[in-house]
């Protein structure tokens, strides 16, 4: 613990001698780093050394575990949209962030992380936590490099941030030895990088496309967006609304899309995919044109492929050539940054409003709201339902929390209910679906966005995975609302075997601790609940608490997540019950 | 996989221009793992641009699959520029060398026509061993193989494919526009784009 103020050094003049680590610390500081989450260990001591001068200018948040810490670098990245920054130990620091890396990769999340790694003439002799992190990182990182002299560090530094928030985002691995990170050399200053020769974050905007895909909105009777996660990584939200709102053309989301455009936005109507809403499943296979805006068609949202959207001619904007055709055949594909070509195709698709259309799918939410939502938003059962607390925290929340979601049944309840005012607000483990998410993701968001609320909404499962990291809020101070919803299950397991394997619930049947007194002895206060009539009063609690806050609420225990569409079914299966 | 029609795998030569970068031959390596494809060769040289490496891989795949590959394999930061091509479209050629006991050559005439007539060429000749190369297309680096069988064949190597695009005019002119901030069009992935009609008929 540092006792004074210091005040963190200031970039050197060219010519200076500093070390590797020094050399390091100063890249962070020009790259506009103000938080590192990390954990020391030898490999990257002399690192810890340096940054124990720059304390002032780049906060470091100790973790306790580094899984924890590359969720939390991620929680912070989708929150602030900057890159999340993590330090980690060589060996088993470094083995321990493949699980993030791997998340982050899928999910497009942009990293830059630190491992320290052996001496460079012990690489390869199975020194001391010596682990081949080149090796194991390949497959799950954007692009990763190992450092052995300190004269690479700006340059490969200045590379790695490029990349990580460049293109279609990603992570990005630093393996510095430890020889380098300790040799003094001749600091020739720093410059960001802002062009790799063989690396072209961005293809052409091709025009002739542009004026297809418009030609084939202008016509069409049934014009259906599907949006994804891409508007968000674009930072074309206003784009995007601006495109909708010229064609009329009705809008559903993936989960990673959420919050790009307002729930209550007229002409968003929904969830895709196998917990998706009824009528934009069913719609996928009547519109006669699907165009997908920043989105890659993930299985969970396609279902079954040989039948979907066969009837519909498919737009696909999309800024990595990579996605195009690759699950889903396309008629035009717009190969580019949305942000640029939303706006091209905006000018030249006509004003319309597609109002029958558009009601169409409100005859689905009507039908979809009898048979399932009422029953899970305003329950008349005895027991709480997972629905009910989001619709209550909706309620008090009014839509301005960020939400981070843990995977699960309450991860899908919690994307189809939450109500999500602004853009990055929905945060959850989408295309790993990583249990343990939620809880340091949620630390990071809140370093990314101080002013906002974040509310982590975890099952009891998945918070025994990552528990740990009540130590990070404890030591940190940071102010998160921890929301549990126990169902005593690990439930969408438990659901998939009532489901699909006759009932036979083999090892679905979960314990809990106390949780609330596993807060108290991390000194954050908590509540529990299995009461409806302490559930607004208890939200309540929680969100106006100053600081951190641990509610478990015991909810129904087997209730199942509806509407869904079976695996190797078609979205026009999608089951109501 | 449901219902789908039988497809037509074909020999596909995979052209990669890349950054001599350590650790990209692991990364290039991994995409046809990950997808459980066999890599039948695998050739890695300097290209005619010093610093530009250059790979030569060959899969037995339907064209579909070997565009998404390509198109996985141009996505990595190192890489520059990936071409795929069917044997129609390529000159290609595998080196194979022979080791046979001298004393069989020297006592059997027939051998030594037989080694003239596929086009072998001594590399080393020892009171023991000769060693014989040939250039060629497989089935003629493996007809020789069957012909030196019987006569005491000691040890064989072939080596990989190496092969030159037909209608590419090199690559010093693109890796010029790929130094500049803004590439033009030409060089940029719309190579895919431009052949899409013909690669995806639906
Ligand atoms: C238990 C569980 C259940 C799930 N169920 C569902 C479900 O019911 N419905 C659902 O939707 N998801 C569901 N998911 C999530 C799903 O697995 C995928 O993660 C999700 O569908 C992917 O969303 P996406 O394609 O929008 O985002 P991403 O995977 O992040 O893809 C983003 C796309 O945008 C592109 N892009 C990036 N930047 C730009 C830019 N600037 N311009 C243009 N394009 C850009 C990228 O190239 C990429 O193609 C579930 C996950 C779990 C764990
Ligand atoms: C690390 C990890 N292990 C296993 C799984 C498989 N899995 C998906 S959902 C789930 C159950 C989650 O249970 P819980 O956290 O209690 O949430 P619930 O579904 O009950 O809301 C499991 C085990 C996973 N997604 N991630």
């Amino acid at each position: 613990m540092l006792t004074q103020e210091k005040q963190a050094p200031t970039l050197p003049e060219t010519d200076t001698v500093i070390s590797g680590s020094q050399a390091l610390l100063h890249a962070l500081q020009v790259e506009g780093v103000d938080t590192i989450f990390g954990y020391p260990g030898g490999a990257i001591m002399p690192i810890y050394d340096a940054l124990y001068d720059f304390e002032g200018d780049l906060k470091h948040v100790l973790v306790r575990h580094e899984q924890g810490g590359i969720h939390a670098g991620q929680g912070y990245a989708r929150a602030s949209g900057k890159v999340g920054v993590v330090f980690a130990t060589s060996g088993p620091g470094a083995t321990n962030l493949v699980t993030g890396l791997a998340d982050a990769q899928i999910d497009s999340t942009p990293l830059v992380c630190i491992t320290g790694q052996v001496f460079a003439h012990l690489l390869g002799t199975d020194a001391f936590q010596e682990a081949d992190v080149i090796g194991i990182t390949t497959p799950v990182t954007k692009w990763n490099y190992q450092i052995t002299d300190a004269t690479e560090i700006p340059e490969v530094l200045a590379k790695a941030f490029h990349i990580a928030r460049t293109g279609r985002p990603g992570p990005v691995l630093i393996d510095i030895t430890k020889n380098a990170q300790l040799q003094k050399f001749n600091f020739q200053g720093y410059t960001p990088c802002d062009h790799i020769r063989s690396y072209r974050p961005k293809p052409i905007v091709r025009q002739e496309y542009i004026k297809q895909a418009a030609d084939l909105i202008n016509s069409a009777q049934k014009p259906f967006v599907l949006w994804g996660q891409g508007v968000m990584l674009g930072s074309a939200e206003q784009e995007f609304k601006a495109f909708l709102e010229k064609s009329g053309i009705p809008a559903a989301w993936t989960i990673m899309g959420a919050g790009a455009l307002p729930t209550d936005h007229p002409q968003n109507v929904g969830m895709l995919g196998m917990h998706g809403n009824y009528g934009p499943n069913v719609m996928t296979n009547e519109c006669d044109v699907l165009i997908a805006i920043g989105m890659r068609f993930d299985d969970r949202v396609t279902g079954r492929l040989d039948k979907y959207a066969k009837q519909a001619k498919v737009i696909h904007l999309d800024i990595d050539p990579a996605e195009i055709d690759k699950n889903v055949k396309t008629t035009v594909p717009v190969w580019g940054d949305c942000k640029e070509t939303l706006p091209l195709l905006t000018q030249l698709v006509e004003q319309k409003q597609h109002s029958e259309w558009l009601a169409k799918f409100r005859e689905f939410e009507q039908k979809e709201i009898d048979a399932v939502i009422r029953e899970e938003l305003f329950p008349t059962s005895a027991e709480m339902t997972m629905g009910e607390v989001i619709q209550q925290l909706n309620e008090l929340t009014q839509g301005e929390a960020i939400i981070v979601t843990d995977v699960g049944q309450h991860q899908m309840v919690a994307c189809r209910y939450a109500k999500l005012n602004q853009t990055r607000s929905n945060i959850t483990s989408g295309g790993l679906g990583t249990m343990g998410f939620a809880l340091p993701a949620a630390i990071g968001a809140k370093f990314g966005a101080p002013h906002r609320t974040v509310v982590a909404v975890i099952g009891d499962g998945g918070v025994q995975m990552t528990i740990q990291e009540l130590g990070t809020i404890m030591q940190s101070g940071i102010d998160v609302k921890i929301l549990i919803l126990n169902n005593q299950f690990l439930g969408m397991v438990r659901q998939w075997q009532e489901l699909f394997h006759e009932r036979r619930y083999s090892f679905v049947d979960i314990t809990s601790p106390d949780y609330v007194m596993v807060a108290q002895g991390y000194g954050i206060s908590g509540r529990k609940i299995d009461q409806r009539e302490d559930l607004t009063n208890a939200l309540q609690q929680m969100l106006a608490h100053p600081g951190s806050f641990l509610l478990e609420v015991m909810v129904t225990k087997e209730n199942n997540v509806f509407p869904m569409v079976p695996q190797g079914c078609s979205v026009s299966e999608i089951r109501l019950k | 996989m449901p219902e789908q029609a039988p497809i037509a795998r074909e020999e596909h030569n995979i052209t990669v221009y890349t950054e001599n970068h350590i650790g990209l031959l692991n990364r290039i390596a991994m995409i046809f793992s990950r997808r459980k494809i066999n890599i039948d060769s695998l050739n890695t040289s300097p290209s005619e641009i010093e610093g530009i490496h250059r790979f030569n891989i060959v899969i037995n795949e339907t064209e579909e699959v070997v565009s998404k590959i390509a198109r996985q394999i141009e996505k990595q930061v190192e890489v520059l520029k990936v071409y795929y091509n069917t044997n129609e479209d390529v000159i290609w050629q595998e080196m194979a060398l022979y080791k046979v006991p001298t004393d069989v050559i020297a006592e059997k005439v027939k051998v030594e026509r037989l080694l003239r007539e596929n086009g072998a060429r001594a590399v080393v000749i020892r009171k023991d061993y000769t060693v014989f190369e040939t250039t060629g297309h497989r089935e003629e680096t493996d007809n020789l193989i069957k012909i030196l069988q019987p006569y005491g064949l000691i040890e064989f190597v072939r080596s990989a494919r190496i092969a030159i695009i037909k209608d590419s005019d090199g690559f010093n002119r693109k890796l010029r526009e790929f130094e500049r901030t803004e590439p033009g069009h030409e060089v940029v992935e719309n190579e895919y784009l431009n052949s899409r009609e013909k690669v995806f008929t639906m």
